[in-house]
Formats: structure tokens, C-alpha cells, sequence
């Protein structure tokens, strides 16, 4: 009992379209699905003719459909854009060197300039190297953040008008509007079970993990629950969205005007923007100031300031203890000695030597390199991992520091995002979700 | 007829890594009568693919993939290349050399 296309084409229909419940075929389903996109395009005046646009590329199925139909698109409509790609390699051993391909592959099949900004290049550090210092909990908010900034600086060697990220309806409803950098949606409107369709029907290659290192237990709560609301009411999505675009308008109004990091110059809603504020911390060795609780991050700095003349003191110490027993880390000082001074926080479970710290960072690289245990990482939904692993942008500003500091208050903002389904749905109660 | 099924099962999408990163299964399944000897169940649809998924595939972490009775939300699943949508989801009733995807959506940006 095959269904007709709805077009009324005399093809059979191959799916059923979760926004409006239409049935098309497979050419009927292209034609509406690349058609919306335009629309979306034009209505929002999303790009001017003779615009230069980099395309941030994971080679994930989000921006690999988002690069294939911006191509096809501007040959068809005659947009005059100059798409690019533009990649980041966060320097994590293993995960780039896969999507990196596939991102090549995207080059090549779209005939487009490709730009792979790495991390040690931006920042001095790879993600392997912050992992080492913070330990793979929380590194998603380091990731999250230089991963931003990283895409502005790209933007800024490429000379482009501004960045196309394959965020889709999913996503922007999961993660809330992304803040002040000039970035276009063209696939905000688009719901991800048709990006996978269509992915899977224009038989598009694509990269298929995340990062290693997240387990986004935060993003995959939100991601789930959004998924099983889907089910019951499928435009609570696009409500969502509506919402929050309404409420983005308001907010900008009020926003004070645009500033400039006093560090790295590039742009930022406060003095020293959150990229700089981790490194910071890393350079200072204080690798969890700015993720976690204020409280928390303020007795580190407050310790820290008080420590820093006894610092050096304790570091030529270390230094010559290291001298000694022939111990250097990854080229940097010992720290293995650290917990013995106590001026970090208590909770770090350094390890007491040096051999065995480095232990720990291949252990770690052995496992991340493990893709099942990224799936079933990312998959999980632990209650515990949500709370620590929070990102969240608008974090309050603390005192009492030489610079500010963007903190969050992981519970106010686990609120928040309780409130943005409860008040776009007014679901919740009534659904029974097993986290 | 108490014949056997020839069912192609294919993953996709990231949904591989659950089954040992094998993306295509070509499997035999028994009489649905001799697979659930105990029930009133003649026939395999959807749902007591999933069962036999479960039982036979699926090694670990069940609840990655399965949710209740049914695939877990963002995973789409199509038979013979088409959304299950069309087809009555899990009520749909398997045919002989039928393939079935099951596809990820939940990873990649
Ligand atoms: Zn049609
Ligand atoms: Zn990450
Ligand atoms: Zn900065």
C-alpha cells in the first residue's frame, strides 16, 4: 500500500515531512526542502550580492548539507556569493584527522577555498594539551568557547562578510540565540530529521561523531527532550525558535554596545572575553577559572593572588626537584609537587608524581580515541555530568579581580533552560520523560 | 507458512557504532512463531525486529537505541529506503529480503 506524493507528481512518497505531515518523493522532498532554504535566505536578506561567506565546516551532516545546498543554490537563484570553507582543528589526536577528510571531500566535491585554523596556532595550547592540565570533565566549555572565537579569527584572515553555521531548528532551540558575532542560520527553520534525510538520499559523505572529548550531557539532555516533545507536538520546535528570536530582538535593545577584548581585540560583551579568560587560567595554571561555580572561582583567584609571590619561590623549588629527578612535563613545569603547597583547589586529584601524570594524559588519549565510548558518551544522560558539564554565555560578572570574569551559576541557568521548554510548550507536566 | 525471513539491516549516521561499527547486517530470522514460542506473536513487524535486534545485535547500552518498545527519539528508521512513517511504524510487517536503516540524527554539526 505505497502512499502517493503529495505533489502529485505519480511518484510514490518516501517521507513524511515532520513540520507539515506532507508525503513527497524524493525530488519533491529536494525541491521543498532547498526551496525553504532559499526562502529563508531572501526573507532574512541573509547575504548581499558579491558577499564573500565562510562556511564553517565540521564535516558533520549539519554543514556538509549546509554546503552543498548554499552551492547549489547560489548557482541556481544566481545569489553572486563567494562561498568558502573554513575549519578548525582543535588538536585532538585522532578525532580531526576523519572529519578533516570528509571536510577536504567537501572541498573538492564543492569546488571551494578550504582554511583549517588549528588551536595550537590561535591559542598556543591543542585541546590534547588542555586536556592534560584539566582532565577531560570539562574541557567542552574550552572547546565551545576557542571554538567561537576561532571561527571570528578565520573569518577575519578570510576577509568574509560573515560566517554560515549548519545550526538547524534542533540545535538553535537546544542551545539558545549564540550572541554577538555576525553569523547566518540558513538552516534555522530546518529540522534535522530532513538534513539526515536529505544527507541520506543526495547520498552526501559525512562525519558522524562528536567531539571526543564531550560527553555534552547537557546538550544531549536538552537534545533528547526536545526529541520526545517532538513526538507528541512537532512545531514545538519552530515555537521555540519563535520564541526566541522575539525575545533576541528585545534583548539586543538593551544590550550595552559591543566591546573590544583588551587582550586578543577581537569582539566581545566584556573586557577580556572568555576565550582569554581560560587561557588565563591555563597559563596560570589555574585551568577551571571561568567554569566553574563563582564561588568556587573566586577563592581559586583569591588564593592564587595570594599565593603568587610564594609562587615563584615554589616553582624554582619544584623547578630544581625537577632538575633532580630528570621530571619534565609535556616541556612545562612540574606540577606534580603542587598539592603538597595547597594553593589549588583541593578537589584536583593530581597525581603524586610525574610518571604517573603522564600515564594519565595517554590514558586519556586511548580513550577518547575509543569512538564507541564517544557515542556512549554522548549519548548518556546522567543527571551528574548535566550540572558540571553547563555551558552557559551569559554568566555574571565577579569583583575584586584585575579583569572580569565571565562565571556561571550552572543552577540558575539549568532553570533557565527548564523555563525555555516549560513556557514555548507548556508540555512538560503532562509528559513523563525518564532522564 | 512457518518459512524464515532474509532481512537486510543497515546503520547509519553514527547508529553503526552500537553494532560494531558494521553498517550492513544481512540476517536470518526464525519463524516469528519459534522466536516467541510463548506469545500469541505469528508474524514480524517492526517491533519484534527491534526485539530480535535487542537479542541478538545490540550488545550493550540497549537504551541508546531502544526506548520502551520502540527506537529512541532521533533515530529515524526507513524501510526499503523509505520513512517507516509511511508504513505504519512499528506495526509494519516485515517482508521477505526487506532492508531496514536505522539512521542517527543526534550527531555531527
Ligand atoms: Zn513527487
Ligand atoms: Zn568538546
Ligand atoms: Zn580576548
Amino acid at each position: 500500500m505505497p502512499v502517493p506524493c503529495k505533489a502529485g507528481c505519480g511518484k510514490n512518497a518516501m517521507l513524511k515531512r515532520p513540520k507539515t505531515g506532507d508525503t513527497l518523493c524524493k525530488e519533491c522532498f529536494f525541491e521543498a526542502f532547498e526551496t525553504e532554504i532559499h526562502f529563508t535566505i531572501i526573507k532574512a536578506e541573509l547575504f548581499n550580492r558579491g558577499d564573500s561567506v565562510a562556511i564553517a565546516a565540521s564535516g558533520g551532516k549539519d554543514s556538509t548539507v549546509l554546503a552543498h545546498v548554499l552551492k547549489t543554490l547560489n548557482q541556481r537563484y544566481d545569489y553572486g556569493l563567494n562561498l568558502m570553507l573554513l575549519s578548525i582543528d582543535e588538536g585532538i589526536t585522532g578525532y580531526r584527522d576523519d572529519s578533516l577528510e570528509t571536510v577536504k571531500q567537501n572541498r573538492d566535491d564543492y569546488e571551494m577555498n578550504l582554511k583549517i585554523l588549528s588551536y595550537k596556532d590561535l591559542y598556543g595550547w591543542t585541546m590534547d594539551e588542555i586536556v592534560a592540565q584539566i582532565g577531560r570533565k570539562n574541557n567542552c566549555t574550552f572547546c565551545g568557547v576557542f571554538r567561537r572565537q576561532a571561527l571570528d579569527r578565520g573569518a577575519a584572515m578570510l576577509n568574509v562578510k560573515c560566517i554560515a553555521t549548519g545550526h538547524n531548528a534542533d540545535d538553535i532551540a537546544e542551545t539558545g540565540s549564540e550572541g554577538t558575532i555576525p553569523r547566518v542560520k540558513p538552516l534555522k527553520y530546518t529540522y534535522e530529521k530532513e538534513i539526515v534525510m536529505y544527507a541520506h538520499y543526495k547520498k552526501l559523505v559525512y562525519f558522524s561523531t562528536e567531539c571526543v572529548f564531550a560527553p555534552n550531557a547537557y546538550r544531549g539532555h536538552a537534545r533528547a527532550l526536545l526529541k520526545d516533545l517532538e513526538k507528541i507536538r512537532p512545531t514545538c520546535i519552530m515555537d521555540i525558535i519563535y520564541s526566541g528570536e522575539t525575545m533576541a530582538v528585545k534583548e539586543e535593545v538593551s544590550l550595552p554596545t559591543q566591546r573590544i577584548c583588551t587582550r586578543c581585540k577581537f569582539v566581545s560583551s566584556q573586557e577580556v572575553c572568555k576565550a582569554c579568560v581560560l587561557l588565563e587560567g591555563l597559563n596560570k595554571g589555574l585551568p577551571k577559572l571561568g567554569i566553574g561555580k563563582s564561588s568556587k572561582a573566586k577563592k581559586m583567584l583569591e588564593e592564587y593572588n595570594a599565593n603568587q609571590n610564594n609562587m615563584k619561590t615554589v616553582i624554582s623549588n619544584i623547578n630544581d626537584d625537577c632538575k633532580k629527578n630528570n621530571c619534565v612535563s609535556r616541556g612545562k613545569v612540574c606540577r606534580s609537587n603542587r598539592n603538597t603547597t595547597n594553593y589549588v583547589e583541593k578537589e584536583k586529584n593530581e597525581d603524586k608524581c610525574c610518571s604517573s601524570t603522564q600515564e594519565k594524559t595517554k590514558d586519556s588519549v586511548a580513550t577518547s580515541s575509543s569512538k564507541i565510548n564517544t557515542l556512549l558518551q554522548d549519548y548518556g544522560i546522567s543527571e551528574n555530568g548535566c550540572v558540571d558539564d553547563k555551558i552557559t554565555l551569559n554568566g555574571e560578572s565577579s569583583e575584586n579581580h584585575n579583569f572580569e570574569v565571565d562565571l556561571h551559576n550552572e543552577d540558575t541557568s539549568l532553570i533557565e533552560e527548564n523555563d525555555a521548554c516549560v513556557g514555548a510548550c507548556g508540555k512538560m507536566d503532562s509528559l513523563q520523560i525518564g532522564f | 507458512m512457518e518459512n524464515s525471513l532474509n532481512i537486510h539491516i543497515h546503520f547509519g549516521g553514527g547508529a553503526e557504532l552500537l553494532f560494531d561499527k558494521i553498517k550492513k547486517h544481512v540476517v536470518e530470522l526464525p519463524a516469528a512463531r519459534k522466536y516467541f514460542p510463548d506469545t500469541d506473536i505469528e508474524k514480524w513487524r517492526i517491533k519484534e525486529l527491534l526485539q530480535w535486534i535487542k537479542d541478538n545485535l545490540l550488545k550493550e547500552r540497549p537504551e541508546l537505541f531502544l526506548q520502551g518498545d520502540s527506537v529512541r527519539p532521533g533515530i529515524l528508521v526507513l524501510i526499503n529506503d523509505a520513512d517507516w512513517e509511511l508504513f505504519g511504524e512499528l506495526e509494519y510487517e516485515l517482508q521477505n529480503n526487506d532492508e531496514i536503516t536505522f539512521i542517527s540524527t543526534l550527531h555531527g554539526g
